[in-house]
């Protein structure tokens, strides 16, 4: 009895702040986007339905929040995973320099995603006084200057691709290049007696020795894409509804707070709605894996 | 033999080049991912007259000026927001560590009724995304009248069950018989948790405190929300500030002179712990 007082005791603090923060807000979520007409300053509502979802469905910076997330995350996800896994092999080949080379790709994990997110800005903006050195390079290529910033929106969106996939690259080399250095030595070997070409080992082996790993990177890759925001808000500024760049996790903020919030409610139903999403994601995923992934 | 030979001789050609080809892709690479940080710290160093003639940037500063380091100082708060990000990260990080390593020690090396049960709620709770819960945290913030004060920023942002579960997993590796031979000699759980436990785990311990802070250090979203008042901004809220306010839009240099100073605690934690951090990392990975 005694000893089972103790463990509960030491557990007590992270099982507190545990249920404030996390259980009791998961639960209230849900309530909340129930709640119709929710006032925030007197904390009453008027009805329970579902109005708030109707609202968030119908509400045209949603739609466009939801239309940004699903390009961006259809272009990041195989781009950057491609990129990586090619990059990883790359870096496995080869012994020397390769730690300096690994310390430098991961550089970008640690670093501010504001903070270099204003670099990249200014790399691609064009202002008064000059196109910007990416449009610089471009014209090299007899590519007349393109206004990334608050141009066309296949123009805004390259560059939050471009952003999105140099920030997200570190993690997924790291991940890769363990999953590749612990590929057992002998079926490369074995490979080779058979004479088999280099192609064809990476894809007969290498392939499907890391596909549990490439498979882990695929579906964090959605669920981290999906929840795009700062790097957004790095590249536009806050009003990203003004710049039609919004992300759905950018709307939840925008409903929630700012210029435009005061309605948790709605806040609430979007955030259910993208929860949902990247439920479906995931399960689609885990079922297509079951076929093609080897354990 | 001849034509072996040849043979060889032209295997290994063909492997120097591919060698060669790849070492360049692996540069090209890298010249993509250290560009930004070198266009940072060259544009921070330009003058500001020299930066606006630049119809076509050029890649060195003709006339190197430290200037805009001061401007970035004097003309927008940085060193508050500085001062408060630290406060911040160390007061996080500390009540992390102890509600951490208890959860831990308890997990790992007590008995009781329903350990299983919350632990495995624990695992759980560890696929919640924070975008569900800080609409309520926003709220319950509000309603404690916490916002703009430090025990808003931090409280929240405390509980990591990721770190638990890190740390349960490296204290239960510890020997049995070294708990029972304390035991044995009269020590009590906690000063075994302090005097045994503790430092044995030490590594595992400052991986987990380096992966929070460059977490806390970073932090954006929750700080947007709850601070609207400029003493309580944190580096991250401040280059936002920064770029829609401070400086006049257009004076980029002291803008990357900021981002500089900003960015540079964190990159100087990274090369001293580099491999600490990237293992971390990769045992959980923290960023999707």
């Amino acid at each position: 009895m005694k000893n089972n007082l103790k463990g509960w005791l030491y557990l007590l603090p992270s099982i507190a702040f545990l249920g404030v923060f996390l259980v009791y807000p998961l639960v209230d979520v849900f309530v909340y986007s129930f709640e119709e007409g929710f006032n925030f300053a007197s904390q009453t509502y008027f009805g329970v339905g579902g109005y708030n979802y109707e609202y968030v469905l119908r509400d045209p910076y949603f739609l466009q929040a939801l239309k940004n997330t699903f390009i961006l995350v259809f272009i990041t996800v195989p781009l950057s995973t491609a990129l990586a896994l090619l990059i990883s092999v790359g870096l496995t080949s080869i012994k020397k320099l390769r730690n300096l080379f690994q310390t430098v790709y991961f550089l970008p994990y640690v670093t501010n995603t504001l903070a270099v997110g204003i670099v990249f800005m200014i790399l691609f903006k064009q202002t008064s006084y000059s196109d910007g050195l990416i449009n610089n390079v471009l014209g090299w290529f007899g590519v007349a200057p393109i206004d990334f910033v608050n141009g066309p929106y296949w123009a805004k969106m390259t560059m939050l691709s471009v952003y999105t996939v140099w920030i997200v690259l570190p993690f997924k080399i790291l991940i890769f290049t363990s999953a590749l250095a612990s590929v057992n030595e002998n079926y490369y070997n074995a490979a080779k007696v058979d004479g088999a070409s280099s192609i064809k080992r990476f894809f007969k082996i290498t392939l499907p020795m890391i596909s549990p790993t490439t498979f882990y990177l695929i579906i964090t890759g959605f669920i981290g894409a999906f929840k795009a925001y700062s790097d957004a808000v790095a590249l536009f500024g806050t009003d990203l509804n003004a710049n039609g760049m919004n992300t759905i996790v950018g709307y939840i903020y925008d409903m929630l707070y700012g210029d435009s919030g005061g309605y948790p409610s709605f806040a609430s139903a979007a955030a259910v709605i993208l929860f949902f999403i990247v439920l479906t994601i995931t399960c689609i995923n885990l079922l297509v894996s079951k076929k093609r992934v080897h354990y | 033999m001849d034509e072996i030979r040849i043979k060889k001789a032209a295997r290994g050609d063909k492997s120097y080049i591919s060698k060669t080809l790849i070492y360049f892709l692996l540069a090209v690479w890298a010249t993509v991912v250290l560009f930004p940080f070198y266009w940072m710290v060259l544009s921070s160093f330009k003058s500001y007259g020299e930066y606006a003639s630049e119809w076509v940037p050029k890649f060195y500063a003709a006339s190197p000026t430290f200037e805009n380091y001061g401007t970035a100082f004097s003309a927008v708060p940085l060193g508050g927001y500085f001062a408060n990000t630290l406060i911040f990260t160390l007061a996080t990080t500390a009540i992390m560590l102890v509600v951490t390593i208890l959860a831990a020690f308890a997990f790992a090396r007590l008995e009781f009724k329903g350990k299983n049960l919350v632990f495995t709620v624990f695992l759980a709770l560890m696929m919640i995304p924070s975008e569900l819960v800080v609409i309520t945290n926003f709220v319950t913030v509000t309603d404690m009248d916490l916002r703009n004060t430090f025990m808003g920023l931090i409280l929240p942002s405390v509980t990591s069950v990721f770190y638990i579960y890190l740390l349960k997993e490296n204290f239960a590796q510890i020997p049995d018989e070294l708990y029972y031979a304390a035991k044995a000699d009269g020590t009590g759980d906690f000063k075994y948790l302090c005097k045994v436990m503790i430092p044995i785990c030490k590594p595992t311990i400052v991986t987990v405190t380096i992966l929070k802070v460059i977490e806390c250090w970073n932090s954006f979203v929750w700080p947007r929300l709850v601070t609207d008042d400029r003493a309580y901004y944190l580096v991250s809220n401040g280059i936002q500030e920064i770029r829609e306010n401070g400086f006049g839009r257009e004076n980029i240099p002291a803008m990357m002179a900021a981002i500089c100073v900003i960015s540079l605690p964190l990159i100087v934690l990274f090369l001293v712990f580099r491999n600490k951090i990237m293992a971390g990392v990769s045992r959980g990975g923290l960023k999707g």
